[in-house]
């Protein structure tokens, strides 16, 4: 079971959908990282990631890993949110056949999995139809 | 820099051996190559592999190698690059004789992955992912290519059977390599009626779990004329990074880690892609092959499907592609795969490839990748 601590550590992204904006050219990391991959700067100002974006493509999981067996068949995507950024996520609240490329999503905080009935239940991101 | 050879080659029958343990199936296939080269003497072992401790719970295999093949105390150094570990390795051996810290080179790669369950394979394949924003969210390796899939049929109109076409011809091909996992030929229909795995990719689109290992013995050129084979000149060698992420790619539809690996390997070799002759490539999943196709030039960037379609890739094609089978029929052990493809290559440039010889072969490009496509090596190869 993996402690607590790689839970608690990614709150600010997962939870607050926190970004890091670039000082130097407005570059938006998410999640947040110590260098800019565009111009090298390493000095971020939090930014809150957009709630709405479109879907840039999309599959439905028919095979999972083995903490998601249970959960199967499921549909997950990449979108592009309305500041630019692109993540890859769930999407629930919506039938396969609906889902499509350029539909409009929204970011909602949603439970992910639970590790066993003693365990962390772990949080995080999922998109729905907006 | 000196110029570097292949003079050895080995490769074992690839498929589920549950007789057989990680430590057998990497030495039966080091024991080919020396022999081929007819020579037991190594200064040096490189071996590549993604994940032997998820898969087998062995780590320390430079050790443990060498050991086995009865070798030590001649060093060893692992080389991990997910499913491009292989041609990762075979590039850092590369390095050692070009260098000349070493003469005598192996350079082995090597999976086990029937030792665990598939949702256990599944997830130590998805550990090439980013775990923490990919895998996290019940990402899959075949997930992941199925997005890029769509993109890529939204964006350029491929089609489900361009997709399934690519299974088809490297059956085919495949049907004619005796140490192919799949060695069978199958049908447009079989894959469209296949069991989905990730909408819109089915199990026939996908590469299989494979136990298997793949060799080769590298030396100086300028020795290379006193072994019992035809030598094979490693004449260009390219690598490079993308993001770990896909949803980071500047593009869902391009794999660029490639495009720049190939640049730097024909530019070295000094060649163009017209010049080569065949390519073995990293077709883990059939779109994954359209993509490189596209990456490295054999079309235009969205042409890949159609160029299937028309026989591009064949064997007799203008560009053969996959003659050994590829990952789809000859199997994908993920570290022994970039292996694989320079041991194909150097048997279709010596003229031993049988039934599937690209015919007058004297120049092949090997290109590897990992997760989807954050990491890409490629090699061009010419005979001497």
């Amino acid at each position: 079971m993996p402690t607590p601590s790689k839970y608690w550590r990614e709150i600010p992204q997962r939870f607050r959908f926190e970004a890091g904006k670039c000082t130097r050219c407005g570059h938006l990391a998410f999640p947040p990282r110590l260098v800019c991959p565009v111009c090298g700067n390493r000095e971020f100002a939090p930014h809150k990631l957009a709630e709405t974006g479109k879907l840039l493509t999309y599959t439905i999981v028919r095979v999972a890993p083995g903490s998601f067996e249970d959960e199967a068949p499921y549909a997950v995507g990449i979108a592009q949110l309305a500041d630019g950024v692109k993540l890859t996520a769930q999407v629930v609240d919506c039938a396969f056949a609906d889902l499509k490329v350029g539909m409009d999503v929204r970011l909602e905080f949603r439970k992910m999995s639970e590790d066993g009935p003693a365990g962390v239940i772990s949080y995080g991101y999922k998109f729905v139809p907006a | 820099m000196r110029d570097v050879a292949i003079i050895g080659v080995g490769m074992a029958k690839w498929g589920e051996l549950w007789e057989k343990s990680l430590r057998t199936v990497f030495v039966e296939s080091a024991l080919l190559a020396l022999e081929d080269a007819g020579l037991d003497r190594l200064d040096s072992i490189v071996v590549g592999c993604m994940s032997s401790g998820l898969f087998v719970g062995q780590e320390h295999l430079c050790s443990l190698f060498s050991d086995y093949l009865g070798k030590n105390p001649v060093p060893a150094a692992r080389v991990e690059s997910a499913c491009s570990s292989g041609g990762v390795a075979l590039r850092q051996g590369f390095f050692e004789v070009a260098s000349g810290m070493a003469d005598i080179v192996l350079v082995g790669g090597v999976e086990k992955m029937t030792d665990v369950t598939g949702c256990e394979a599944t997830y130590a394949l998805g550990t090439a992912a980013d775990q923490e924003y990919e895998g996290y969210h019940g990402l899959t390796f075949p997930a992941l290519y199925a997005m890029m899939a769509v993109a890529h049929m939204h964006k350029y109109g491929t089609t489900r059977e361009q997709m399934a076409m690519v299974a088809v011809k490297n059956h085919d091909n495949g049907s004619k390599n005796p140490l192919a996992q799949f060695p069978v030929k199958i049908s447009v229909e079989a894959v469209l009626n296949s069991v989905l795995v990730a909408d819109p990719l089915r199990i026939l689109d996908c590469s299989p779990i494979t136990d298997g290992a793949a060799a080769v013995v590298l030396c100086p050129a300028e020795m290379a004329g006193r072994f019992k084979k035809p030598p094979v000149r490693v004449a260009g060698s390219g690598q490079a990074s993308d993001t770990i992420a896909l949803s980071s790619r500047k593009d869902l539809c391009a794999i660029e880690s490639t495009t720049v690996a190939a640049r730097k390997a024909l530019a070295m070799a000094g060649r163009k892609i017209e010049d080569i002759h065949l390519f073995e490539v990293h077709d883990c999943f059939t779109i994954a092959e359209i993509m490189v196709m596209e990456a490295l030039g054999l079309c235009p960037p969205g042409a890949g499907g159609k160029a299937v379609e028309e026989g591009l890739t064949r064997i007799g094609g203008r560009y053969p592609v996959n003659p050994s089978g590829g990952l789809k029929a000859k199997g994908h052990p993920v570290g022994a795969t970039g292996v694989a493809q320079a041991v194909e290559v150097v048997k279709q440039l010596r003229g031993e490839a049988g039934a599937r010889q690209v015919k007058g072969a004297s120049r092949g490009l090997t290109q590897n990748m990992g997760g989807t496509g954050g990491s890409s090596v490629v090699h061009v190869f010419e005979a001497m």
